[in-house]
């Protein structure tokens, strides 16, 4: 069964006085896990933020399960880059997570012991059962991702995006996320990640958004992700890469 | 209560009061905003006693709220014209500040404002200026308005606790799951306008900036939790307030300039002092 749960049309924004994303059309099905790559610069982040109305779109449509945002909101959940928010914030790991509940505990209210236990097993399942009490800028780049994807555990949502969450992070880390990654696919949950490692694109995603201010190609992972469409993304300024698609990674999950 | 008591009490208020919002434009990095509302009630004030022609807490501190708010909306507006966000608040507030003085000279020179008041604030003739309350009896004005903002102060931060974290620690995320984040923002502001209105009459536009910033910077300084920073501040602010106090009847000088100066002593105490981010704590300990 395929459904697509994000239809975005035509839609444009600009970043400070220069158009970013200009014509961006692309429509996603549930259950996949969607690699969006592109250049510094190319407008990825912009376009998370766009689609979440957390940017002015300029013009276009977005619709998230035949739903305008504001209706759909519940269903989505949001990992910002982790260089988003300040660490020093005073506050531990458990607390952080806990905030992807707030949405669902409502006004006037104070999480109770129910939601630091979700909170608490999402820690767990991102293997940071150990840190709960730890002040957040005590964590390593690695942990604080972690977090971050607990955090965005607990909201149990349809439909996630996630901006370069395996940027800066140790092995085990990346290890860790692209399993829960993988197993949220599993569930038939969608994700979206904004990646920049070209070499383990076609190891992690069953399908890539190519973008460069513009849709360049966007669909299954090895029809799109070619040589030629890498090097329209990009300009053709990635020579040095071609030729590593020959290097033999072994595909950990699948 | 005697006249001593009554200034405690009040320099007390404007210590806890400003300690509790204080921790928040820390932590919002918006320390600088508490410094143009501060001048910009100013404004708010005059304009308030214009229309009623007296100098009435109620209307000054309605005054109070519309200029701050007005201060936030305009840097937020020149900012969203590609000005730059610390040169657009000093724009807006030195402007706004100029009209409130302007005026001040102009139209209220002989009422109970004065721009060196307005400033430094005196909080010596706080007990002499008194208003009859039901149950409290004569108590005087400026303490009065300060258990009410008090009171506002609590009350918002304790019903909107953890939207003011999400809000102050990720706005991107507060916003993605449908917290009015731009609402908080004003909302904000105008506690702080409040906060500052009603602290003006005892330390005036100045040394509320030193009341707002110096006890939450020094509380950030001793603990990693919010809840414990909020106390902390809120206590600094009023040991602060006592200390400037003793300080003021020792060397027999300004009450809200001593007061002030000791906000300082207490952060120059917890930089220097504070186990988990002092200074000596950080050369003797070795980096995490």
């Amino acid at each position: 069964m395929e459904s697509a749960i994000l239809i975005a049309e035509n839609v444009s924004a600009s970043y400070r006085k220069n158009t970013v994303l200009h014509n961006v059309n692309f429509k996603v099905n549930q259950g996949t896990l969607t690699g969006i790559i592109g250049p510094n610069g190319a407008g990825k982040s912009t376009l998370i933020k766009t689609l979440l109305d957390l940017h002015p779109r300029l013009s276009g449509s977005v619709t998230f399960f035949q739903q305008p945002f504001k209706k759909a909101k519940k269903r989505i959940g949001y990992v910002p880059q982790r260089g988003s928010v300040d660490w020093d914030f005073p506050t531990n790991a458990l607390d952080v997570v806990t905030m992807g509940l707030y949405g669902e505990i409502g006004w006037f209210k104070f999480p109770s012991r129910k939601h630091k236990e979700k909170a608490y097993e999402a820690l767990k399942k991102v293997g940071m059962a150990d840190y709960a009490d730890r002040q957040i800028s005590q964590l390593s780049g690695g942990q604080q991702q972690r977090i971050f994807l607990a955090r965005a555990l607990v909201q149990n949502a349809d439909l996630y995006f996630m901006d370069e969450p395996l940027a800066g992070v140790d092995a085990q880390t990346e290890r860790a996320i692209m399993f829960i990654l993988q197993e949220l696919k599993r569930n038939g949950k969608t994700v979206m990640v904004v990646h920049h490692d070209l070499q383990t694109v076609a190891d992690y995603f069953d399908h890539v958004l190519l973008l460069n201010r513009t849709v360049i190609g966007h669909g299954k992972t090895e029809e799109i992700f070619t040589k030629e469409n890498i090097g329209k993304t990009y300009g053709g300024n990635m020579r040095w890469l071609i030729g590593e698609e020959e290097k033999n990674v072994v595909p950990s999950y699948h | 209560m005697t006249y001593t008591a009554w200034i405690l009490l009040t320099a007390a208020l404007v210590g806890l009061s400003c300690g509790l919002i204080g921790v928040f434009l820390i932590l919002r990095k918006t320390a600088m905003m508490a410094d143009a509302i501060s001048h910009t009630v100013l404004l708010g004030i005059v304009l308030a006693f214009l229309v009623t022609k007296e100098v009435s807490g109620p209307a000054m501190l309605l005054g109070g709220i519309l200029a701050g708010l007005i201060t936030a909306l305009l840097v937020q507006w020149l900012q969203s014209l590609k000005v730059q966000h610390d040169a657009s608040m000093g724009i807006v507030f030195t402007t706004l500040f100029a009209i409130g003085v302007i005026l001040i000279a102009t139209s209220a020179g002989n009422a109970h404002l004065d721009v060196q008041h307005a400033l430094m604030g005196e909080i010596t003739f706080i007990p002499f200026h008194t208003i009859t309350l039901p149950l409290a009896g004569d108590i005087p004005m400026a303490t009065a308005l300060l258990m009410i903002v008090l009171f506002v102060v609590l009350f918002f931060i304790a019903a909107f606790y953890k939207e003011w974290k999400i809000t102050t620690f990720d706005p991107a995320l507060a916003a993605s799951i449908g917290i009015p984040v731009a609402a908080m923002h004003y909302l904000f502001m105008g506690l702080v306008s409040v906060t500052t209105v009603a602290s003006f009459d005892a330390v005036g536009a100045i040394m509320v900036v030193a009341m707002l910033i110096a006890p939450a910077a020094s509380a950030y300084l001793w603990t990693d939790k919010l809840s414990v920073m909020l106390i902390l501040s809120g206590m600094f602010g009023v040991s602060a307030a006592f200390t400037g106090y003793v300080i003021a009847a020792w060397l027999d000088t300004s009450i809200s300039g001593s007061m002030a100066f000791a906000t300082g002593i207490f952060f120059t105490v917890s930089f220097i002092f504070s186990p988990k981010h002092g200074v000596i704590a950080k050369a003797v300990k070795p980096a995490v």
